[in-house]
């Protein structure tokens, strides 16, 4: 059950580092704001949440777990509106390059 | 090599590399963004020395709030251009003579420490269960460094006040000139409503954990203040004017009951500063929590920087 365990951490924790390679690409390489905002975006609800996911097993007890998860949530409440605050000046004031 | 020593190694090569690039960079935005990016990586390598308590500090005062405070001062430059003269000649190379001084300095204490490192460590964990904490480092900050830790809070205010007597002598005592984004039912607002109510607790959390694990007045303080800032910032509370009197007394009460419980240890313990026998961890809890409210709307005020204009009747 262990092994289990610990083969899920390594394969979702992995899967998790993957999305924020891609996602670090994309924000090097996408031509403007809002195309690097998506890519930003990304990384924060798919490559944060596959980590989280794959600690939870290796959590310190329910409350662990429960801790993990609402910085999965806050995180991803903070980037979305960061990433709408952004996306939002750079409507207005136009792209910078 | 295993592969902690490989991220150590990483990790140590990105903060030197922000650092230099922090330096490097041409534009004070860019610079600042390097310098809260660096402030986050300096904070991992102090959770990789087992240094909890310095991380979370690094990364709320060191990356956040500094963070915060030059962005401002870039705004305030920006607002101001046209009479900035850039530094002459003998002045930048008297900068750079005192900052490799510095760097010589350090560099020397680092790569040449003592046969035997002096340590108080096994001291302060022989002494720790007498105090009633779980927390090496609140057992430092108040039982046997106590006094630094009151002139710590007490630097703070008087850092304040250095801010508010920037202002002119017409708006003394006005509202300070914190830049608010008011728009009915933006994204902003949400998160003003939404986030505040998750942080008070987590500031709770942070305060009152922090007796027994990482965590802490200064930390927690932080929090407050940046969940004010951000109800500030989304113009869901109007910016107070600084002659407010539960204004100056929240900054001032955390203070004051630290420097009471301090003058009553005299009479009640053997010396100032000292606890009643029995008595030291409730102490200390009261005096956190008290040092908490103050710490923030400190934090709050200095972020939301010197008076600009009075409040009009």
């Amino acid at each position: 059950m262990k092994l289990a365990f610990d083969i899920f951490t390594v394969f979702a924790v992995s899967a998790g580092a993957l999305f924020f390679l891609a996602g670090t690409v994309g924000l090097i390489r996408f031509p403007d704001s809002l195309t690097r905002l998506h890519a930003l975006t990304k990384v924060d609800n798919l490559g944060l949440g596959l980590i989280v996911l794959g600690l939870l097993p290796q959590a310190n007890g329910v409350f662990g777990a429960l801790k993990l998860v609402s910085i999965w949530l806050l995180v991803q409440l903070s980037g979305a509106i960061v990433t709408q605050l952004i996306a939002g000046a750079v409507r207005q004031r136009g792209p910078q390059q | 090599m295993t592969i902690l020593s490989v991220f150590d190694i990483g990790l140590a090569v990105l903060v030197l590399g922000i650092g230099i690039w922090a330096i490097a960079a041409r534009e004070a935005f860019a610079a600042i963004i390097g310098f809260v990016v660096y402030g986050l990586l300096l904070s991992i390598a102090w959770v990789r020395l087992s240094a909890i308590d310095v991380a979370l500090t690094e990364a709320a005062i060191g990356g956040g709030m500094t963070g915060m405070l030059m962005l401002g001062a870039v705004a305030r430059l920006r607002s101001a251009k046209g009479n900035d003269t850039p530094a002459s000649l003998p002045v930048r190379f008297a900068a750079g003579v005192l900052c490799t001084l510095v760097a010589a300095g350090l560099a020397i204490a680092v790569l040449s420490p003592p046969e035997v490192i002096p340590t108080l460590a096994p001291m302060a964990m022989e002494n720790l269960p007498q105090t009633g904490l779980g927390n090496p480092v609140a057992g430092v900050l108040f039982v046997y460094r106590a006094l630094d830790t009151l002139l710590e809070k007490v630097v703070l205010i008087l850092a304040l006040l250095g801010v508010w007597s920037l202002a002119p002598d017409g708006v003394w005592g006005g509202i300070p000139g914190l830049r608010v984004y008011a728009q009915p039912s933006s994204t902003l607002t949400f998160l003003a409503q939404l986030l505040p109510p998750v942080g008070i607790v987590v500031a709770i959390y942070m305060c009152w954990v922090g007796a027994k694990e990482p965590g802490g007045a200064f930390q927690g303080g932080t929090i407050l203040a940046a969940m004010w800032l951000l109800v500030m910032i989304a113009g869901l509370r109007s910016v107070p004017s600084i002659d407010q009197r539960w204004l100056r007394l929240l900054l001032v009460v955390g203070p004051v009951i630290f420097l009471a419980i301090g003058i009553a240890g005299m009479v009640l313990a053997t010396a100032f500063l000292a606890y009643p026998a029995g008595y030291a961890k409730p102490l200390i809890v009261a005096v956190e929590f008290a040092l908490t409210l103050s710490i923030g709307v400190a934090l709050g005020l200095l972020a939301a920087g010197p008076p600009e204009r009075v409040q009009r009747p």
